[in-house]
This record gives structure tokens, sequence and C-alpha cells, in this order.
């Protein structure tokens, strides 16, 4: 079969590193293609200079038998390369139409915008591929797996044959990925080419005709689905065994740290996000809550770390009621919180790392004294350990965090809030977009403060984090907790199910 | 160490730099000579009682860039430091004349009289910000229209003492209200001053800008106040109320804004009259751009500024150019200096992210060699056994 793209040398450099390294790829037409890699390895940045967003320094191109050289994506657009980006680039208060039609709406005589001719094209790329949407619903309304089908028809519209997907199954629950699928081989069936970046094994190994494996900025290897295992593949990707996020031996004691009764509370539009959450953590446990984003998990952080009033029920740590408690009063108290979104909530990105790992410890020794001033050196030195027990890379502490790898800000943080010391430790997300070495290191850390006695609130979206670090799994949906789970029977299939409210069982069994 | 002096100094230099440049071109077409204009300037501003003057003028600068930066802390744009001040030495001149105290008492009750009032003035923009999300650029122009042709107009006229000069005046501040100039002291190390007298308000704002230092970077509110600056969200999650840290640093800015009036008043005029310095206000927000709101580039930039504005007169008097040549002038430093600033910091950061991710290579190289070990001994024993 003849090769849709060939790229041959790849190599790319950023002052300091080399994200791409002589990368060789041969994507045959109507195949789909799965690149796999940690995260750094260099899959993003390959994808970027295939579709033109960056040029490559050294190394050719070959689409369709021609070599290319892009200098904006618009020239890969036009030779029918077409990408889907992990995060979504809708706007909201658009239509579905007017999205998909935005940059390259078709014209009537006159330059008005030929609104029913984009309907009548969009509803045949529907039935085609079997991407079901409605082209007048508003963007802000549709849920991610549709918003994700948006973007593809988008691409699709523009001409694409050769689509990227970009970690298209991250935001997906099993359901969703199921259709996904199912929607890409029939975008195969039609003659497209897909090249799909993922590094969930099991997924690869479903769809994929081709894999190619990428490490530390080069090939390592290309191979067909039929001939490895999942194991096979984690070694090449990472050179050495996959790290696996199971907890050991249960150290969970009768002893109540936190508790919520019949807790409710409102988003900020004043629409309720928590409906009577009822839930205990004891010491030495290790609570998951798994649930579709948006069903309330965020509200329900919020409310643990008093940035978000209750509006009935309670929340108390160990036998007190926080009522009234500000952040900063439950943070002394010894609650500790890994942000989901560490640039926007958890790092001040231009300030020095040990300025950063005092933010949310400002007022606490070693960092302060008398609740009022800095000690900026006992602060570099409790950094400085930080920095070497949670192995940050970095020059040293007085960098700005923004110049550290989203792995190593990840660990920094994670570092700081553990170094604390903590009863309680809300983790939300904590290996949200950090490569599997720095995924195992935060597991580990996990582990440790389970150990050591902390009641944990672990929020995920990798079910296969939730249910091998969890000691208990609740199941949050429309702001209930909908289920309780043995994580030792569920599997991440059923947990979707509970998760999109297809099974249901009542929770405190 | 030497890296960071060099990042600190390159931009303000290069801004200072192109600004001559192309001052000298303005000057050109005004039909001077630059070289010319550039010697009277130096010769004029390098004597004493000009150097004297400068301080005289950087001094209020210094106070206005100060009240400025506490706001740029955190992302809060005063603009309103105008009629803060000018309502605060009104009220300030007024009470102090009102009263009659022991020296050292009588002035401290004038400068906290005016703190007071910058502080409640710029805390009506904080508690519109807090409670009804005004915007502090929108609220801080407005106070500043109502300060300034609103409320001093109706106190002068309430409060106006007429006298035989026509000008419009409040009585004067009693002399146990005044501050003694410093030309003693200067004296200790300069020849004699003529006509010129030190403001001995130049020790507070000395004083303002230890505290400002110490507050900004050495307190938990200070970190609080930068930490809602840099990333607002952030900090709400570190245990920082957003709306306290918003009345904190208007008030904060407020109160030493309120100082800004306070040299001339106390050095000098010891009445609040119609000719009562205006503008320092507005001045103090290119101070603080200038200065980085960093204490030690405030001083800087309020001396640089308050120097090109009283070494200036001498180009109108030997008919070099009109003195509007320096407002070019002044106007074209703030603006290098600002995109040098930008262009320097996006270096410093370069070097700083490949810094960081050398250390992680090098990090990586030594895990690769470890795994590779690993898997050496794991081979060895696997044939062994």
């Amino acid at each position: 079969m003849a090769s849709a793209v060939l790229l041959e040398g790849i190599t790319k450099r950023f002052p300091g590193v080399i994200a791409n390294d002589g990368v060789n790829l041969d994507v045959a037409e109507g195949e789909i293609h799965a690149i796999c890699g940690e995260n750094g390895a260099g899959k993003s940045t390959l994808m970027k200079i295939l579709y033109g967003m960056q040029p490559a320094d050294e190394g050719r191109m070959v689409v369709n038998g021609e070599e290319v050289v892009f200098s904006s994506p618009k020239e890969a657009i036009d030779i029918g390369i077409g990408m889907v980006h992990q995060h979504f680039m809708l706007a909201d208060n658009l239509t579905v139409l007017e999205n998909i039609i935005l940059g390259s709406e078709p014209t009537m005589r006159g330059g008005r915008i030929d609104f029913d001719e984009a309907r009548e094209h969009i509803i045949e790329v529907g039935k085609d591929y079997g991407l079901t949407v409605d082209p007048d619903d508003l963007v802000e309304t549709l849920e991610v797996g549709e918003r994700q089908r948006v973007e593809i028809i988008k691409v699709l519209f523009r001409g694409a044959k050769i689509l990227i997907l970009d970690e298209p199954t991250a935001v997906l629950v099993p359901q969703e990925v199921e259709e996904l699928f199912r929607n890409m081989r029939e975008l195969k069936a039609e003659g497209h080419t897909i090249i799909f970046i993922d590094h969930k094994l099991d997924e690869v190994l479903e769809i994929a005709d081709t894999i190619t494996v990428i490490r530390a900025g080069k090939t390592i290897d290309t191979v067909k689905p039929e001939n490895v295992t999942a194991r096979d593949l984690a070694e090449l990707m990472v050179g050495s065994e996959l790290p696996t996020p199971e907890t050991r031996e249960s150290t969970v004691t009768d002893h109540i740290v936190i508790e919520a009764i019949d807790a409710c509370a409102d988003d900020d539009t004043g629409s309720r996000k928590m409906r009577g959450v009822t839930m205990k953590v004891h010491k030495g446990e290790i609570l998951g809550i798994a649930g579709v984003e948006g069903n309330g998990q965020a509200e329900f952080v919020e409310a643990l770390m008093g940035m978000r009033p209750l509006t009935s029920g309670s929340i108390s740590l160990e036998g007190v009621r926080m009522k009234g408690w500000g952040t900063r009063r439950r943070r002394e108290a010894g609650i500790g919180y890994i942000p989901e979104d560490r640039t926007r909530r958890g790092l001040l990105a231009g300030f020095p790392l040990w300025e950063n790992d005092m933010l949310g410890h400002q007022s606490m020794e070693p960092f302060v004294k008398n609740g009022f001033w800095i000690q900026p050196d006992a602060a570099r030195e409790h950094t400085k350990q930080v920095v070497e027990q949670f192995d940050v890379r970095t020059p040293s502490v007085d960098v700005a965090a923004h110049a550290l790898s989203g792995g190593n800000q990840q660990k920094l943080i994670v570092g700081k809030e553990m170094a604390a010391d903590l009863k309680v430790l809300i983790a939300a997300h904590p290996t949200r977009g950090i490569d599997v070495g720095a995924q195992a290191a935060v597991w580990e850390e996990l582990r440790h403060a389970r150990a050591a006695g902390l009641a944990v609130i672990l929020i995920s979206a990798d079910l296969e984090e939730l249910i091998g670090l969890s000691d208990r799994l609740v199941v949050m949906l429309r702001g209930e907790l909908v289920a309780e789970l043995d994580p030792s029977e569920v599997t991440p299939r059923d947990l979707g199910s509970y998760m999109t409210g297809a099974a249901v069982r009542g929770g405190g069994s | 160490m030497r890296r960071k002096l060099f990042y600190a100094l390159a931009a303000p230099l290069a801004a200072v730099g192109v600004a001559v440049v192309i001052s000298s071109i303005v000057l050109l077409f005004a039909g001077a000579n630059p070289l010319d204009a550039y010697q009277n300037m130096w010769e004029f501003g390098t004597r004493l009682e000009t150097l004297i003057a400068t301080l005289n003028r950087a001094t209020p600068l210094y106070l206005s860039g100060v009240a400025v930066a506490i706001g740029f802390r955190m992302n809060l744009f005063n603009i309103g430091v105008e009629g803060q001040y000018i309502l605060a030495a009104i009220v300030a001149a007024k009470v102090g004349a009102e009263i009659n105290l022991p020296p050292v008492l009588h002035v401290t009750v004038i400068i906290a009289t005016a703190m007071a009032v910058g502080a409640f003035w710029a805390g009506i923009a904080g508690y519109l910000k807090v409670t009804r999300n005004v915007h502090e650029v929108i609220s801080t122009i407005m106070l500043n229209a109502i300060a300034v042709s609103g409320v001093v107009s109706y106190l002068l006229g309430v409060w106006d003492v007429p006298d035989e000069s026509l000008d419009t005046a409040l009585p004067a501040i009693p002399e146990s209200g005044w501050m003694p100039p410093l030309n003693n002291i200067v004296e200790l190390f300069t020849q004699e001053i003529k006509r010129v007298e030190l403001w001995g308000f130049l020790l507070v704002a000395v004083a303002v800008g230890v505290l400002y230092h110490f507050l900004i970077n050495r307190t938990r509110i200070g970190f609080d106040l930068r930490a809602s600056g840099e990333n607002p969200t952030a900090a709400q999650v570190s245990g920082t109320d957003p709306k306290r840290m918003i009345m904190a640093a208007m008030l904060l800015g407020g109160a030493v804004a309120g100082l800004v009036g306070l040299p001339e008043l106390l050095g000098d005029s010891h009445a609040y009259n119609l000719r009562f310095t205006r503008n320092l206000g507005f001045n103090g927000i290119a101070v603080a751009l200038l200065g980085r709101n960093n204490p030690i580039g405030i001083a800087i930039g309020a001396f640089v500024i308050g120097w090109l504005d009283r070494a200036s007169g001498v180009l109108e008097v030997r008919g070099d150019a009109p003195r509007e040549i320096v407002a070019i002038m002044t106007g074209v430093i703030i603006l290098a200096a600002v995109v040098a600033y930008a262009v320097v910091e996006r270096k410093r950061r370069a070097e700083e992210a490949s810094a960081a991710a050398a250390a992680t290579a090098s990090a990586k190289e030594e895990q690769e060699a470890w795994r590779a070990e690993q898997k050496q001994v794991g081979d060895g024993e696997g044939g062994g056994s």
C-alpha cells in the first residue's frame, strides 16, 4: 500500500532539549496508525510539525507521494491534513454549525454565508460516518464526546483525508471511547487515514492497524498489534517495566478523620451541584471518587477547602464542624490539597520554587516566624528537602516555577503538600498530564500518605488509577454519590456504567 | 549573581539609549543642535542647586510611584493617586492650620490625616470592586474627577480665606507643623546651598521605601499580595481571601498616596493654594513602570524623571528648544523601558527554562543508564539460574 505520510529523520531542537531526534514514521494510506510514548517523548511535537504548526530543524516530509514543507497549518489543511487537538478549540456560545464553518464559511454571491448548504453538508458528513450531532445545538450544551465529534466533523468539513487525533480518549469515559472507535472504523472504511496519539495500551491494541513507539524523541519500533502484548508495548515505551498503581495491604483504621453529612452546595451561577453528599474517610484510607467531570466533584473539593459555602449539611474534621472556616484555617488544621489544574490553581509561575513551596503554608513554620515575618533561608532549606525527597529536577530552588516541566511541577506540588503536617489530603487528578515516571512517583507518595495515617480523598479521571489506589470507591453523578464499590471487584467498564448512570446501585453497602 | 545584575541593568540602560537617539532626532527637527542642548542640560543639571531641586521633585514622585506599585503588585491599576493625594493634601493642610501642637506631634498629626484621607478615597474604589465588581480603573478615574473638580473646589469655597494676592488659599500651617529643610546636613559634604532648600520629607520617603520593601518581600501580607497578583486562583486555593487582599492593597496604596502632597506642603508652601503641584499622581504611574515596582528601581525612576523636569528649564532659557521636548523624552524613555523589560524578561525566562531542561535531561540520562544496568543485572541472574 502507498504511504499517506512518510516522515524521515525529523529532528526538532528546543533550547536545552531535543524533542525529536531523527524520527521516522511511515503511515500507509487508509490505516489507523497509533503513536505511543510517554509524556514528553515527543509525540505532540512530531504532530505539530506534520500539521505545520512548527517547522522541523531537519528531515523531510512526504505526503501522498510529494515532498512538502509547511510554514503554517493552513498549508497542511490545503493538502488534506486535519488535526483534532486534545483540548477542544470550540467557541461555547456558537452553535455546532457556526463552529464547524468558522474560518471556512461557504459563501453565496455578495459574501453572505450559505448556512443551508453548510447544514446539508454537515448532515451528510454525519450520515456517512455515523457522526451524529444537531447542527443547531449550542456547543456549551454538548457533552464531551459530542464536542469531540464536532471537532472531527470540523476537520472533515475542510476536506481532510488524513486525520491527526491527539489523545482523543483522554477525556472520554469507556462507553464514549467505543463510540469514537466506531466512528474511526467508519472513517477508515471510507478511505481516510488516521494518525492517533495515545498511551492507553489496550485501546491502542484494539483500534490500531500499526503502532509506532517513540521514546525520548526517537523512533523505537513500529509493530503490528497482533504481534505484541500490552506489556511488550509498555516496555518499549518506558524502556523498562511499567509501574502499576496498586496499593498493598490495607492500613484502614476505624478512626473517622473527615466526614460530610448531607452536604449541599451550588455553583457560581446558583444551580445546585452537590445534592446531599454523605461520606466519611478514615485514618489510613484512600477514598476514590469516580465521576464524569462536571458532576459536582469540583464543587465538593471547593467545599472541603472552604472556598465554597455549603447551602445545607455539614463537613467535619475529627468531629469538629468546619462551618465558617476559611481556606487558611482549614489548611492550618491539616488539610492538604493537590489541585486538579496545577498552572491555574497550584502554582505562581513567575515565582521561585521556594515561594511556591510556601504557597498554602504562608502562615506556618518554618516559612514564617510569628505568622508574619517570612524566613527566606529557612524556606529555601525546606524547599531543598522537598526537591530532594520528591525528586524534582531543577537546577536550584531559586528558578521560577514556569521553567520546570509539567511532571516536575507536579512533583513539587505533591511534595510541598505532603511535606506539611497533614491529617487529610485531597488529591484531584494528581497524575493528569505527567509522564509514566512521575506518575509512578506520585502513586508511591499517595501510598506513603496512606501508610502514614492520612485520610486521602482521590479524585481522578484515570479509572485504573482509582481502582488501583483506592480502598473504597464512590461514584458521583449529578451531585450525588450514587454507588459505593469495592475496588478489588470492579472493572473500569463497570465503573464507567455507574459514572454515566447506565447502572445503578445504592451507596453505603 | 553578575548575570542577575546584568539583567536588572540592561533594560533601563537600553531604554535611556533609545530615548537619547529619538530625542536627538526630535531636537534636530526642532532646529536645535542636540549636542549643544545635552551639554547645556548637563551643565545646568549637575549644579548643586539643580540636584537639590531634583530631589525635591523626586520625593513626591517616589511616594506616588510606591503608591501605584503597591496596586501593581497585585494587578490593581490604581490610577486614582492623583485624586487621593490632592484631597489628602487639602484636608491635611486645613487640619494642620486649625490645630496647634508641639512640633513633632503637629507634623505627625498632619501626616496621619493625609494618610487616612488617601486611604479612605482609595478605599471607596476597593469597596466598589469587592462588593460590586467595579473595575478599579473606571472607579479611580471617576474618583479623580470627583476629588479634583468636585470635592476640592467645594472645600476651597467653604474654607477659603480671601487674601490680597487674588490667590485662593487656605490658611497657613503654623511653624510647629513645618518640616525643617535638610540643607545643614547636605552642606556637611558640599559647599553652601544657595536659594533652595532640600525638603525634609525626603527622609519620610526613604522610610516609606524601606517599609515597602520589607512589607512586600518579607511579610506574609506582602506575599499574599504578590501571590494574588501573580495568580489569584492559586492564591485563593492557598488560603488568601481575594477580597481582603483587594481592600488591603487599595488602602495601603491610598495611604501612601496621601503622602504625595506633603513634601511641598510641609517643606515649602505651608498652605494649600492654587499653585500646588498637580499631576504627580499620573507621573507616579510612569515612575512605577520605570522602576518595575522595585523600591530602588522606583527611586531611580523618580530621580531620572525629576531631573529631566528640573534640568529642562535651561533649554528654553538658552533658546535651544521648547522645554516640551522633555515631555517627549520622558515618554520615549518609558515606552522604551517597557519594551526593553519585556525583551529582557523573555530572554531571562528562556535561559532559565533551558537550564531546567538541562537538569531534567541529565537526570534522564542517569535514569536510562540505571535502567540499562538493572536490566543487565536481571539478565545476568536470568542466565545464571
